[in-house]
């Protein structure tokens, strides 16, 4: 029987069927990190048991971090008292981790492919909903609640129900300074905040096969936004050049010729297929507070729009955001973050300066990303424009650390989501793709790209 | 984790769509490192003031609403995976929460947490809240075992989805690990077997 791509990796990690329809999942990795994982391994304590299987779980130290000045101690006391946790709770219970000052540290959704740790075929969960990033390598990759952190260091395994299958096709090519930014931000505006719930998503088509691992990485990461448990991509040569020079992907020829075997069969059904046309999408941003709340940045918002999110927003329906003046632009975050974003930025900024009325912020999304950064000479290319180029971590993408977005203040971000208060309390969030926030920074105002 | 089973109470509405686990429990809460005291912060934003008093038309400062049931518009729990979220309801003192749509993740936690999602209707959800907005004190009933939530008011009652699995932890306050480290044999059988590229 022809099978879906997600169908054929979750028959392979069925440890057990429950009666009533439940499975018992078998996870190959974990990621970890302090926000989500403290409780989890109280839990353990208090059940006087440790992990399963140490070597398939990985630790990092993202959310609450500064992003200056991180060889000192964190300022906020809870901060500082969540990431001295983590180290506790990594070094008992010999847990690897990638903690502050580590030559691998960075956001778990940065580090974990550019390790070669996230693979394809393989399941992987974490406790943070952008898990779905991963699934750019044809994995199975999902975000679990702290509870499921306990139940997989314990166990390995997960108890789920099966996910019901959607394909989004995107034939053609993408247009000039269109981004995978603008392509997952266009498809949640297509499909609303919750059009994905109950949903396993694959992406696919010319479009998405053209797409550079950190292309389809920022589309998978996004999955979620759309209510999607993941999303994935069939992994092609592009994954398998990706991972041939990473630490610890075993580039060998099994190993090769069972992932080019992941993919959809021919004749496979999905529970629910969507097809776009990548000409039809354009630079894309949103004016409300979630993501489904997009528009082509040469659109005006929608008249049938509610009160609520303008009101937040302190927007007009009808009324167009091209010309809008911000104050502060952020680039970075899982969705974000990679060289080749930084890349994209300093090339257009390059021998340009930012707007006086711009606090532009660039976070690297890993130590790996911020090293290959200066290596090229982006960070003073960036500098020298004005921007900050920062230590990595989560940042502005949520009002955890240091990092936030005054009240009332408009931010253009290259981050995944647009909630009330996110950046910080009373926050307003456009999102956007990194040349339209960089765009937007020389200009002080929101411009469109594909007039560049 | 706690058990339920039949419960009548009053409930609080909350008319709004797509309300986000960073409204339920903004990420600024998150940093504790046990599960306790995540009930005052619930809509923390929503709740309180920058300053800390009560913004007094939200309606969890308004003492004449009230109950272990909370009704929530379309698309509840959106956003991140966070369980904060789920201990946030449970240990304001909801255990059951009702809307017409729920986002997966959250509805997971909540049954990870004793907590029961209740999926309705769009039509009786909107007679939920009327019954509510004409009495504040109007009851409701949920039988977990029957898997049915009545409008005490009005009489209706309806047959929710429930995961007969999922339905029997709740009724018996065990959790998934505990059925889960049982499996150790199957788990160990399945980690011989397999190849993992
Ligand atoms: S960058 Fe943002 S979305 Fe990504 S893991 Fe960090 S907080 Fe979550």
């Amino acid at each position: 029987m022809s099978k879906t791509l997600f169908e054929k990796i979750w028959e392979r990690h069925v440890v057990k069927s429950i009666p009533g329809g439940r499975e018992v999942i078998y996870i190959d990795r974990h990621f970890i990190h302090e926000v989500t994982s403290p409780q989890a391994f109280a839990g353990l304590k208090k059940r006087g048991i440790g992990l399963r299987n140490i070597d398939k779980t990985t630790a990092t130290a993202d959310h609450n971090v500064p992003t200056l000045n991180q060889h000192l101690p964190i300022k906020e006391e809870l901060s500082r008292t969540q990431v001295a946790k983590l180290v506790s709770n990594c070094d008992e219970f010999g847990v690897e981790l990638y903690g502050l000052g580590h030559e691998k540290q960075g956001i778990v959704h940065v580090i974990g492919p550019e390790l070669g740790i996230t693979r394809p075929g393989t399941t992987i969960v974490c406790g943070d909903s952008h898990t779905s990033t991963h699934g750019a390598f044809g994995a199975i990759a999902f975000g679990i609640g702290t509870s499921q952190v306990e139940q997989v260091m314990a166990t390995n395994c997960l108890i789920l129900t099966r996910p019901k299958t959607m394909r989004i096709t995107i034939n053609g090519k993408l247009k000039k300074n269109v981004f995978a930014k603008d392509l997952i931000l266009y498809i949640i505006s297509k499909l609303s905040a919750a059009g994905g719930t109950g949903y396993f998503v694959e992406y696919a088509g010319e479009a998405i096969e053209n797409l550079s691992m950190e292309a389809r990485m920022t589309v998978c990461n996004m999955s979620i936004e759309m209510g999607a448990r993941g999303g994935m991509i069939a992994p092609d040569q592009t994954t398998i050049d990706y991972l041939k020079d990473k630490p610890f992907a075993p580039v060998t020829e099994e190993a090769i010729a069972f992932w080019q075997s992941l993919k959809t069969d021919q004749g496979a059904i999905f529970d629910k297929e969507y097809v776009f046309d990548a000409t039809d999408i354009t630079p894309m941003i949103t004016y409300g507070t979630n993501p489904g709340m997009g528009i082509k940045v040469s659109d005006s918002i929608p008249a049938q729009e509610s009160e609520r999110p303008l009101q937040y927003m302190g927007l007009e329906a009808q009324s167009s955001l091209l010309g809008k003046p911000v104050n502060y632009v952020f680039i970075g975050s899982c969705t974000n973050s990679r060289i080749e974003d930084l890349r994209i930025v300093a090339e257009y900024v390059k021998g340009k300066r930012k707007a006086d009325n711009i606090n532009a912020f660039i976070v690297p999304g890993s130590k790996k990303v911020e090293a290959q950064a200066k290596a090229e000479g982006l960070d003073h290319i960036l500098q020298a424009a004005g921007f900050e180029f920062r230590e990595p971590g989560c940042s502005a993408c949520l009002g955890m650390n240091e990092d936030k977005i005054p009240a009332g203040e408009y931010c253009v971000s290259t981050s995944n989501r647009n909630f009330e208060g996110r950046q910080g309390p009373g926050s307003r969030t456009f999102l956007a793709s990194p040349l339209t926030a960089a765009a937007t920074a020389i200009a002080g105002k929101i411009v469109d790209v594909s007039e560049l | 984790m706690r058990a339920i089973n039949k419960l009548t109470s009053t409930a609080v509405p909350l008319p709004l769509t797509d309300i986000d686990t960073d409204q339920i429990i903004p990420a600024r809460f998150l940093k504790a490192i046990t599960r306790d005291g995540f009930g005052e912060n619930l809509f923390r934003d929503w709740r309180f003031k920058k300053d800390g008093s009560p913004i007094e038309d939200f309606i969890l400062n308004n003492p004449i609403y009230s109950g272990e049931i909370l009704i929530a518009g379309k698309n509840f729990g959106c956003g991140s995976s966070r369980e904060h979220a789920a201990w946030a309801i449970a240990d304001y003192g909801f255990s059951v929460v009702v809307s017409s749509f729920f986002a997966d993740i959250f509805k997971g936690n909540a049954l990870n947490n004793g907590i029961v999602p209740i999926t309705v209707s769009e039509a009786f959800l909107d007679t939920i809240f009327k019954t509510i907005e004409q009495n504040p004190k109007a009851t409701f009933s949920l039988n977990l075992e029957e898997t049915s939530f009545k409008n005490e008011t009005t009489g209706e009652t309806v047959l929710f989805e429930i995961d007969e699995y999922k339905k029997n932890c709740l009724i018996k306050g065990y959790d998934d690990l505990d059925f889960l480290l049982s499996l150790d044999k199957e788990i160990t059988a399945f980690e011989k077997q397999q190849v993992v590229y």
